[in-house]
């Protein structure tokens, strides 16, 4: 082989693979990467808006929590209550996607839950006494949601059946069972009026601090689960190899039943959240979509509920603060599904420097 | 009665073909990319602002407009809105291998904020005076039909009504079916999609595949969303009416068993059962939400056939979802 050829094949930059980079480093990236996103947020809404950059993050802020140094802490207790549900719904989807079981149905999921948990209402308000329907709407919203997760669990446990995509159909099939049921209540109106019975207690005079408390405490036990039980460990196996799992006598699809059981469950625990604790009334849009990002919350978190919690706040802050700002200068909301798209695409894309290292020719160190 | 049946479901197919199969030759290429319902969103809206622009230049009279630039202008900036998206797409779980759900869900959202943000902004950004946008100027030239297909009864109402999008929509299934099957490319394509090691063995540029097919296959999926804003919808924008036509379109690939010519057929018969609700008689409201849960109880059920029966070649491409790293072995 000549000279020439050898030159030829060797290209200009070369992707190597890390062993491990040190987690400070790693979580620099990140952070790197979310910075840019939020400055690259502000730069886009101050050229749409012509607002001036640094009041873009002045309007967002004053959008999330509104007053809050005057001593108002009405906008807070909400952005505290939307991190809740997503971060909820985050905490369903972790242990199934920690397993590399891609459940995209906790939308669908949730709205079963809720849809339970409304008929339970319903039915059985001002028959049952409120100390027993309140438990039976928590219990039917778990089970309901449970269900409705487990069925695409038990064809890929067996058949080995695509579950994305089936868990991506589950959820309009949930949206159309609401659609239909939503009719009947609502005779035509296409609204339920709010039930009060079978409702969450409110605790004091703060509408949220009930769902606020009840994903906190679910934080906790997620982290444990994951972290210290011996279920939580099987999931992590599966996860890493399945036939690692095997060969150590874990049995794959039992693990993968009880996981989606138990992210099917959590989800329930979120439309009930919703139904329940706040709206008191459901229609198709009652997650609103959050089940999917609540996929990059958890994705994004590392499925460590303490990281998640973390990114569930930013992204309700982004999406709440960038809606602000698009509304006072009278453009659509949607402007928030842009930022919150961005900066997600950023942390993904992110991801590659902390697992591959870019090398430039003649062995020269690059990024 | 009937023909008309017939004739609205083809109306309603052809976006769901044009996701269908830029979705198929994505996947073709090993990528699941779950960002088509945002990509459609895109090319939607590229091509509204392509033609709101151009409607605003020509001062909104219909007699300035030059039909062959009305056409052009809007599928011009549609596509491109789209093959950015696909690039962003590619860049990330190709070249940045990130996890192809993740990044497909993001663009998404991405996508759909895309549209609905322009499609509620672009009357105040560009400070025109109009209320709305309401492209029904350029929604005739690309509604067009064949002058004597009026003159043909049912025939003509069914075959020969349609605007110059749906046809082409067919002819690129066609074209993709042929390049699939038939063509040294399209087996290249399908062999980096079953294993992406192996064709790079054989000296096949897998990056440049995965890149290539995901860009024209978004650019194939975002005329969907034009067709569906110009054609279905008389050029008229309304936020978030285009809907979950982007989750069906998956859904139809499984159903065409990632056969474009098969999702020619599987597209009409979603296109029926998306309207059979408004022909069946005697149904009640709340019957018809229930109705509309078939597209996806139908998908559901070959989605179960298809993982029971385990022919070979009814199955996903072997590494679809799988990012391919040449030295991880």
């Amino acid at each position: 082989m000549s000279q020439k050829s050898k030159k030829h094949h060797e290209p200009f930059i070369h992707i190597v693979k890390r062993d491990e980079l040190a987690p400070a480093k790693a979580w620099g990236i990140r952070i790197g990467a979310i910075v840019l996103g939020v400055l690259l947020i502000g730069l886009i809404s101050s050229i749409l808006t012509g607002e001036g950059f640094f009041e873009v993050y002045e309007i967002m802020f004053r959008g999330v929590f509104g007053r809050l140094f005057e001593g108002k802490t009405n906008m807070l207790w909400k952005f505290l209550q939307d991190t809740a549900i997503l971060l909820c719904l985050g905490l369903a989807v972790a242990p199934a996607f920690k397993m590399k079981f891609w459940n995209c149905g906790a939308e669908g999921q949730a709205l079963i839950g809720g849809l339970a948990g409304m008929f339970c209402m319903i039915q059985f308000g001002g028959k049952l006494p409120e100390f027993f329907l309140v438990p039976l709407v928590i219990a039917v919203s778990i089970i309901a949601g449970a269900i409705w997760g487990v069925i695409p669990a038990i064809f890929k446990a067996k058949w080995n059946t695509n579950e994305t995509l089936f868990t991506l159909m589950m959820n309009y099939m949930a949206t159309q069972l609401i659609a239909y049921y939503v009719y009947i209540v609502g005779g035509g109106s296409n609204v339920i009026n709010p039930v009060s019975t079978g409702a969450l207690p409110v605790i004091g005079n703060l509408q949220y601090l009930t769902n606020i408390l009840i994903v906190a405490l679910l934080t906790v036990a997620v982290y444990v689960y994951l972290k210290y039980s011996k279920q939580g460990y099987e999931i992590a196996v599966v996860g890493e190899s399945q036939n690692t799992a095997r060969y150590i006598g874990i049995n794959v699809k039992k693990v993968v039943l009880r996981t989606m059981m138990l992210s099917g469950a959590i989800c329930g625990v979120a439309g009930m959240l919703l139904v329940a604790g706040t709206d008191h009334s459901i229609n198709t849009n009652t997650v609103g979509g959050q089940g999917f990002t609540a996929i990059m919350v958890a994705w994004l978190g590392k499925f460590n509920p303490a990281i998640m919690t973390l990114m569930a706040g930013l992204i309700i802050f982004l999406r709440t603060g960038a809606a602000k700002v698009a509304d006072l200068n009278f453009l659509n909301s949607s402007f928030a599904d842009i930022s919150v798209g961005v900066v997600i695409l950023l942390l993904v894309g992110c991801e590659f420097f902390i697992q591959y290292s870019v090398r430039l020719r003649h062995g020269k160190k690059g990024v | 009665m009937i023909v008309e049946f017939i004739s609205r479901a083809i109306l309603l197919s052809i976006p769901l073909l044009y996701g269908a199969t830029g979705e198929i030759l994505t996947e073709k290429s090993g990528h699941l990319n779950l960002g088509i319902p945002g990509i459609m969103y895109g090319g939607a809206i590229g091509g509204v602002i392509g033609a709101f622009l151009y409607e605003n230049a020509c001062g909104n009279a219909a007699e300035n407009m030059n039909p062959i630039l009305t056409i052009l202008i809007p599928l011009l900036t549609s596509i491109l809105f789209s093959v950015l998206m696909g690039l962003i797409y590619s860049f990330m779980t190709v070249t940045l291998r990130a996890n192809q759900n993740v990044t497909g869900l993001a663009l998404t959202t991405f996508g759909i904020g895309l549209g609905n943000f322009f499609g509620g902004s672009l009357v105040k950004l560009v400070q025109s005076d109009l209320p709305s946008i309401a492209l029904t100027k350029t929604s005739k030239i690309f509604k067009a039909e064949l002058p004597f297909a009026k003159d043909l009864g049912w025939f003509g109402e069914i075959f020969l009504s349609h605007d110059f999008l749906a046809y082409a929509a067919i002819a690129i299934a066609l074209i993709a079916t042929f390049i699939l099957n038939r063509t040294r490319v399209g087996l290249n394509l399908r062999a980096v999609g079953e294993n992406p090691a192996t064709a790079d063995a054989a000296g096949i540029n897998v990056t440049a595949y995965k890149y290539i097919a995901t860009c024209i296959g978004s650019a194939v999926a975002g005329l969907g969303g034009l067709q569906y804003v110009m054609a279905y919808a008389d050029g008229v924008w309304s936020n978030n009416a285009f809907g979950d036509r982007g989750w069906m379109a998956i859904a139809l690939v499984i159903f065409a068993l990632w056969k474009p010519s098969m999702a020619i057929l599987g597209a009409f018969l979603f296109g029926a059962l998306c309207n059979a609700n408004n022909y069946v008689q005697g149904l009640g409201t709340e019957t018809q939400e229930l109705f509309k849960m078939l597209p996806y109880v139908v998908t559901l059920i070959v989605l179960i056939i298809t993982s029971l029966r385990k022919k070979r070649e009814h199955q996903p491409p072997e590494s679809l979802g799988l990012p391919y790293f040449r030295e991880e072995r």
